[in-house]
């Protein structure tokens, strides 16, 4: 048994780790280490509710001062962990080498930026509690004009919070239809309508030429020439994975830290949450998600790896599952979808804003897309957990359409 | 134990439904509905995950 067990990174999967690791009974030490100032909150309000300005900082927390205390934890904020070497069982931190027994490395991923910009202010990424303090300051002096470049989830929840400030905000997105990698064109297009509906524009089909704006950025040409006034740009295109710290450490990278069905990157070393790439049996391929729900999930279970024998070892293997919040609609998926994938909507209520649609391929069925339908995600949820075929899937939506 | 939702905080993710189908669900109005506000001691591991699991952390047990 390990008498003690660090953490690096302390979001979600690291402070899930460490709850787990003692509602199992482990009595050793646990050092939590994250390289923002804050103690650990909660991401997904900062692009929708807390942009917005409905919830304070407090409410994002994710330990409080008596449950730090309660878990007996060793917390470390402001500090990077660096040059981790598997062998030696030790890394860098500001300067000093720390050696540990076992380690869960969930170090999470950051914004991707457009090169060359950082220097110009008003352009922006969103990932972390200061990014979104910045944004919402910036949507609230005078009346901006705001430009959203990507339309994936956040570029999406940040256009949508914009918009209800009664802000003038454009989405540049590089594909025809924004989200349609993720849900296909024709889900895609439902989410585009509810985004024009509610006065967003949409610049689709074409990429960013360049910023103009010397100091404060004051425009956004695209490369079909058209040029897009903008007080503030909002860069959401996507993330990469933390994973410098591990570069020569002895553990496999590719785009993620690769792990085993388990979670197991490396002997006493797991890895969870958005920069763990593991083995997904289900799947039979590996994968990362970048959700909150697996992030929780994720933490606990490999956290929980490092008290097991390698016999007794569970593989980790849930359908993934995440949320998106745009305008009044709840957007969910469950499931991987893949281009090709047969497509089949349930319930089209464009009055009622509710939409359901599920996503077949050889046979199974692979996710379920909901909007505002929590209840019939869950419902296919549950079906894919039992590895329902398609043909079951198209039965059971004629009970509920 | 007594199941206690904050109301105020859920959004009717659904996904304490899936986990807890005989002490939650979400209806066709898209409300959460608590079908058992006292649930017996061995539906303790399965409501501790819906607390844990719950996007808003709207779900709390009182002892």
């Amino acid at each position: 048994m390990h008498s003690s067990i660090t953490i690096v990174g302390a979001s979600l999967a690291g402070v899930r780790a460490a709850e787990a690791l003692r509602s199992e009974g482990f009595e050793g030490v646990i050092k939590l280490i994250g390289d923002e100032a804050h103690v650990p909150y909660d991401r997904p309000p900062l692009s929708k509710s807390f942009l917005e300005g409905a919830m304070t900082s407090e409410r994002l927390s994710l330990l409080t001062k008596e449950k730090i205390t309660e878990l007996e934890l060793q917390i470390r904020t402001g500090s990077k962990a660096s040059k981790l070497d598997i062998d030696s069982q030790t890394f860098e931190i500001e300067g000093e080498v720390e050696g540990f027994d076992a380690l869960v490395i969930a170090t999470g991923a950051r914004a991707r930026k457009l090169p060359n910009t950082e220097k110009i202010k008003g352009i922006h990424t969103l990932r972390s509690l200061d990014d979104s303090i910045e944004i919402r300051d910036s949507f609230k002096s005078g009346n901006p004009k705001v430009v959203v470049v990507g339309g994936g989830f956040i570029g999406c929840e940040v256009a949508a919070t914009a918009s209800a400030f009664g802000i003038e905000v454009t989405i540049v997105e590089s594909q025809d239809v924004p989200l349609s990698h993720v849900l296909g064109e024709e889900a895609g297009r439902v989410i585009s309508k509810l985004h024009t509906d509610n006065g967003v524009q949409l610049k689709c089909g074409v990429e960013v030429q360049e910023f103009k704006g010397e100091n404060q950025v004051e425009g956004v040409l695209l490369k079909d020439g058209t040029l897009l006034e903008a007080d503030v740009v909002i860069v959401g295109i996507g993330a990469t994975p933390n994973t410098e710290w591990l570069e020569d450490s002895g553990l496999t990278i590719e785009n993620g830290v690769c792990c085993d069905q388990t979670c197991l990157a490396a002997p006493n070393i797991v890895a969870a949450g958005d920069v763990a790439r593991w083995d997904h049996r289900g799947y039979g391929k590996s994968i990362r998600l970048e959700h909150w729900d697996n992030a929780a999930e994720q933490g606990k279970h490999a956290a929980l790896r490092l008290l097991q024998k390698d016999s007794e070892a569970l593989p980790y293997a849930p359908i993934p599952w995440f949320w998106s919040d745009q305008f009044d609609r709840k957007i969910q998926l469950a499931g991987i979808s893949s281009p090709g994938d047969d497509f089949e909507v349930i319930v089209d209520s464009p009055e009622e804003g509710r939409y359901t649609a599920i996503y077949g391929n050889e046979g199974r069925l692979k996710a379920v897309l909901g909007i505002n339908r929590p209840r019939h995600v869950m419902q296919f949820k549950s079906l894919m957990e039992e590895e329902a075929s398609w043909k079951e899937a198209l039965d059971f939506a004629k009970g509920i359409g | 134990m007594r199941v206690v939702v904050d109301f105020d905080l859920c959004e009717s993710n659904a996904i304490c439904m899936q986990i807890a189908p005989d002490i939650f669900e979400v209806r066709d109005d898209d409300f959460l509905y608590v079908l058992d506000e006292t649930p017996s001691e061995d539906r303790r591991s399965n409501l501790e995950e819906s607390v844990q699991r719950c996007p808003k952390q709207a779900i709390s047990i009182e002892e």
